[in-house]
C-alpha cells in the first residue's frame, strides 16, 4: 500500500545565517590570517549558505594562546562555578533547540525528525550531565586526585556536529580544561552557533575556541606544541596519522574512530522489532553513524523471512527534503561522500554481491543515495569489510552463535554490536563474546551521555559518556 | 668451605610456559653490579617475539574467561612461590644491581601480587557499573581486558618494575610478551620460574631477555599485540615505539607509578550494554 503524505516541512524562519563567519577566538569573532573563506552549502539543495574562514598556523596558534590564557582562571575558580557555566550552556541549547535543529539539518542533511528529536535533545543532555561532575570530581576517582590536563585540541566530524561538540567541550570543561575545537569542513554552522551560546552563558572568553577549516586545520591543530590534549572522532585513517603525529610527546590522546558494526539476528528473535531495529541500525542518519549496524548477520533458517519483512520496510522508507517532519532517508552529507559511497556500492556488485535499493525517486538537486541491501555477501568482500558510512546494508548469514561471534569479531573495526535474539541467557553469553565496546540487545544506536561510548581495536581508545568520559580529561595524582 | 664445583643455571627465555634459548642462538653476557661475570643471558629475536605473540593470543581467551576469582587465586599463588624463594630473590637482586635495599625490593614485589590478587574481583565495581540512562533500559558498563599486551619493563628495579607491570597487566585478564630488563635479565628468569610453578596457564606470561632497541620496535609494530606499556623505554626511541603502535591503534600505557586500579583498567577496555525494559 502506498501512502501519500502531504509535505510537512519545518520553517527555515527560525534560523538566521550570516554571509560569512570568522573564527570564534578568545571570545569573539575573527578574521582568519589567510583571509581565506570557503563556502558552505546545503547538501539536499547545493545552496550556498555562508562563507567560512579557513584557520591556518597563525589562527591555531592565536586560539591554543587564548586557550592557554584562559586555562588557569577556569581551572582555578570554584568547580561549582564551572558546574553552572555548565548549566547555563544546556539551558540555552534547550531554550534554542528548534533553532540549533533546523540549522543542523540544513547544514548537515540529515532530517529534522533526527536532528530535532535525538541531536540537539542528547547534546543539551550532555552539557547537564557534566555540569553535575564539576564539583564532584573528587568521588569519580576512588583513592586518586583529578586534574585537568590543560589545553584540549579537538577535532570533530559531520555526522553529529553539535552532538560530537557537546561529547567533546561538555567533559573537557567540566574537567577543568580549555578548549580549541575544529567542527568538520562541511558542517560549520551549529558548531558557530554554539559560539553565541557560550557568548549568551557567560563563558568566559578564550575557554571555547572555535575554528573552522578543513583537514589542513585540524592536523595544525593537533600538532601544535602547546596543546596538552587531542581528541578525535573520525575515520580509522587520520586517527592513526594522529596517533604517529603526537608519538612521544606528552599529549594525552583519546581516538573515536570508525566501525564496520555486526548487527546479529537469531531466528527466535521477535523478528518485526528486529527489522526495526536493523532499520534503525543502517538507515539512521543516512547511515553516516560510525556505530551503525552496517553487517546484517542472520541465522540461516530466519534468513527468508527476515529479508522479506526487510524489503517491506524498505518500501515504506520516505527519502527527501530532510526538513520535512516525515522524512526518513535525507540527504548525503557532501558530494565527496556520495561518491564514496558509490565506488564501495559498485565494488560490491563487481565482486559479486546481489544489491538491492529501494525504489524511491531521488531529488535533483542536493546528493541522494537510495536505501541499500547486499545479500550474497562473504566475509571477505570489502563491503563486509571497509565502513561505507552510507545507507548500505551487506547481510551475510550464521548457522550457530559461535560462527555468529567468529564472524561478528571478524573485522579490525570494535565499536558497536547488535544483538536479537529472546533468550537472555544467549544475549548474555554474545555480549561477553563480542568484541565492540557498545553491545545494543534487542535495540540499536541508542545513546545517553550516563553511558559510556568508544571503541575496541581499530575503531579508538578512551570513553565519552558516563563517569569514564572524564578520564579522557583528567590526570590523576595520590591524593 | 668444600671443594663442591656449584651447578650454574642456564638463563634462557620463557615463551609458552617453557624455557626455549633465542631460536637465533644467541646470548649476551650478563654481569653483577661489580662487573663480574653472572651469566650469558639468551638474546631474543624478532622470530621469539612473534612466538611469544603468537601463544599470548592463544591463551588470552581463556586467561580472560575465568572468573575474576580464579584469576586472583592464581596470582596469589604466585605471591606465595615468590615468597618461598624470597631468599634467593633478594641474593639476586642484590648481585645484578647493588641494591642496598633488596630485601625491600623483593618484598615490594611479592606484596604487588598479593595487592592485584584482591583487586581482580573489584575492578567491574571501580570502573564499571549500572548507568542511569534516560529511558526504559537495562545499561551496564564492565571493563573487560583489552587482549595481548606488549610491554618494556624498566631496567631498575628489575624484579619490582617487572612484577609492577606484569601485575595490572595480567589482573584485568590479559595475555603479556615482556622485555625484561636489559642489563638485569636474570632474576625475570627466575620470577618465571615461579609462574611456571603457579598455575599461571602457559603463555599468559612471555619473558624475553635481550636488546631493547632490537626487540621494542617489533613489539610495537606487531599487528596481534593490542596495548603497548612504554614505561621501561627509554626516551631516545619512545617516539619511534609510539609511531609503530599506532599501524593498529594500540592503546599506550605508561606507569603513573605505585598500586593503584587505574594501573589495571589502563590496560582494559570498557564495554556497555543496552537492553530494552518491558513486559
Amino acid at each position: 500500500m502506498n501512502w501519500e503524505y502531504a509535505p510537512a516541512p519545518e520553517s527555515t524562519e527560525i534560523v538566521s545565517v550570516d554571509d560569512t563567519y570568522g573564527l570564534f577566538i578568545d571570545g569573539d569573532f575573527t578574521d582568519p590570517a589567510s583571509g581565506e573563506y570557503v563556502k558552505t552549502i546545503n547538501p539536499a539543495t547545493e545552496e550556498v549558505l555562508a562563507a567560512i574562514a579557513q584557520a591556518d598556523a597563525a589562527d591555531v596558534d592565536r586560539a591554543v594562546k587564548a586557550a592557554r590564557t584562559a586555562f588557569e582562571p577556569w581551572s582555578g575558580q570554584p568547580a561549582s562555578d564551572r558546574a553552572k557555566y555548565l548549566f547555563r550552556v544546556a539551558r540555552v541549547m534547550q531554550e534554542r533547540s528548534r533553532e540549533l535543529a533546523v540549522l543542523e539539518t540544513m547544514n548537515g542533511g540529515k532530517p529534522i525528525r533526527e536532528s530535532r528529536d535525538v541531536d540537539v535533545p542528547l547534546a543539551a543532555a550532555h552539557f547537564f550531565y557534566y555540569a553535575g561532575w564539576a564539583d564532584k570530581l573528587e568521588y569519580a576517582f576512588a583513592g586518586r586526585r583529578a586534574e585537568p590536563l590543560g589545553v584540549a585540541a579537538q577535532v570533530i566530524p559531520w555526522n553529529f556536529p553539535l552532538l560530537m561538540l557537546a561529547w567533546k567541550i561538555a567533559p573537557a570543561l567540566a574537567a577543568g580544561n580549555t578548549v580549541v575545537l575544529k567542527p568538520a569542513e562541511t558542517t560549520p554552522l551549529t558548531a558557530l552557533a554554539f559560539a553565541s551560546i557560550c557568548d549568551q552563558a557567560g563563558i568566559p572568553p578564550g575557554v571555547v575556541n572555535i575554528i573552522t577549516g578543513g583537514g589542513k586545520t585540524g592536523a595544525m591543530l593537533v600538532r601544535h606544541p602547546d596543546v596538552d590534549k587531542v581528541a578525535f572522532t573520525g575515520s580509522t585513517e587520520v586517527g592513526k596519522d594522529i596517533q604517529r603525529a603526537i608519538a612521544g610527546t606528552a599529549k594525552h590522546l583519546t581516538l573515536e574512530l570508525g566501525g564496520k558494526a555486526p548487527n546479529i539476528v537469531f531466528a527466535d528473535a521477535a523478528l518485526d522489532q528486529a527489522v526495526e531495529g536493523i532499520v534503525n541500525g543502517i538507515f539512521f542518519n543516512q547511515g553516516h553513524v560510525c556505530c551503525a549496524g552496517s553487517r546484517l548477520l542472520v541465522q540461516e533458517s530466519a534468513f527468508e523471512q527476515v529479508m522479506a519483512k526487510l524489503k517491506r520496510r524498505l518500501g515504506t522508507l520516505r527519502l527527501g527534503d530532510p526538513l520535512d517532519k516525515n522524512t526518513d532517508i535525507g540527504a548525503i552529507n557532501s558530494r565527496a561522500q556520495l561518491d564514496k559511497i558509490n565506488r564501495l556500492v559498485a565494488t560490491g556488485v563487481d565482486e559479486g554481491a546481489e544489491l538491492y535499493q529501494s525504489s524511491c525517486d531521488l531529488p535533483e538537486r542536493g546528493f541522494w543515495f537510495p536505501p541499500s541491501v547486499f545479500t550474497g555477501v562473504s566475509q571477505s568482500h570489502r563491503i563486509a569489510q571497509e565502513e561505507i558510512f552510507g545507507p548500505v546494508l551487506s547481510v551475510l548469514t550464521f548457522r550457530t552463535p559461535e560462527e555468529a561471534v567468529e564472524k561478528a569479531n571478524n573485522t579490525p573495526y570494535g565499536l558497536s554490536a547488535g544483538v536479537w535474539t529472546e533468550k537472555g541467557s544467549l544475549i548474555l553469553w554474545m555480549a561477553d563474546r563480542l568484541r565492540a565496546g557498545v553491545v545494543w540487545a534487542n535495540t540499536f544506536n541508542r545513546f545517553d551521555p550516563a553511558s559510556a561510548f568508544g571503541g575496541y581495536k581499530e575503531s579508538g581508545f578512551g570513553r565519552e559518556g558516563g563517569p569514564q568520559g572524564l578520564s579522557a580529561y583528567v590526570k590523576l595524582s595520590e591524593s | 668451605m668444600s671443594g663442591r664445583l656449584d651447578v650454574r643455571k642456564t638463563y634462557k627465555l620463557f615463551i609458552g610456559g617453557a624455557f626455549p634459548r633465542s631460536e637465533s642462538a644467541r646470548s649476551y653476557e650478563v654481569t653483577a653490579h661489580d662487573g663480574d661475570f653472572l651469566a650469558n643471558a639468551a638474546r631474543a629475536s624478532r622470530k621469539d617475539v612473534r612466538d611469544a605473540v603468537t601463544v599470548a593470543r592463544a591463551s588470552w581467551p581463556s586467561w580472560s574467561g575465568l572468573t575474576a576469582y580464579n584469576r586472583g587465586q592464581i596470582l596469589y599463588r604466585v605471591a606465595e612461590v615468590m615468597e618461598s624463594r624470597r631468599a634467593e630473590l633478594i641474593e639476586q637482586v642484590r648481585r645484578a644491581e647493588g641494591d642496598a635495599d633488596a630485601d625491600g625490593q623483593v618484598d615490594r614485589a611479592i606484596d604487588t601480587w598479593v595487592w592485584y590478587a584482591g583487586l581482580t574481583d573489584k575492578l567491574a565495581f571501580i570502573a564499571g557499573g549500572l548507568n542511569p540512562v534516560a529511558g526504559p533500559y537495562f545499561n551496564i558498563t564492565v571493563p573487560e581486558s583489552t587482549g595481548v599486551v606488549g610491554m618494556a619493563v624498566p631496567e631498575r628495579p628489575s624484579l619490582a618494575g617487572l612484577v609492577e607491570r606484569l601485575a595490572p597487566a595480567l589482573c584485568g585478564g590479559n595475555t603479556v610478551v615482556a622485555i625484561t630488563s636489559q642489563a638485569h635479565p636474570l632474576v625475570a628468569i627466575t620470577a618465571a620460574e615461579c609462574f611456571a610453578t603457579s598455575d599461571v596457564p602457559p603463555g599468559v606470561v612471555n619473558l624475553l631477555s635481550g636488546h631493547k632497541d632490537e626487540l621494542v620496535p617489533v613489539v610495537a609494530s606487531h599487528l596481534d599485540v593490542d596495548a603497548l606499556d612504554v614505561t621501561g623505554i627509554g626516551d631516545e626511541s619512545l617516539a619511534e615505539a609510539e609511531r609503530a603502535a599506532a599501524g593498529n591503534v594500540k592503546r599506550i600505557v605508561r606507569s603513573q607509578g605505585g598500586r593503584s586500579p587505574y594501573e589495571a583498567t589502563a590496560f582494559m577496555e570498557l564495554k556497555t550494554v543496552w537492553h530494552p525494559k518491558g513486559s
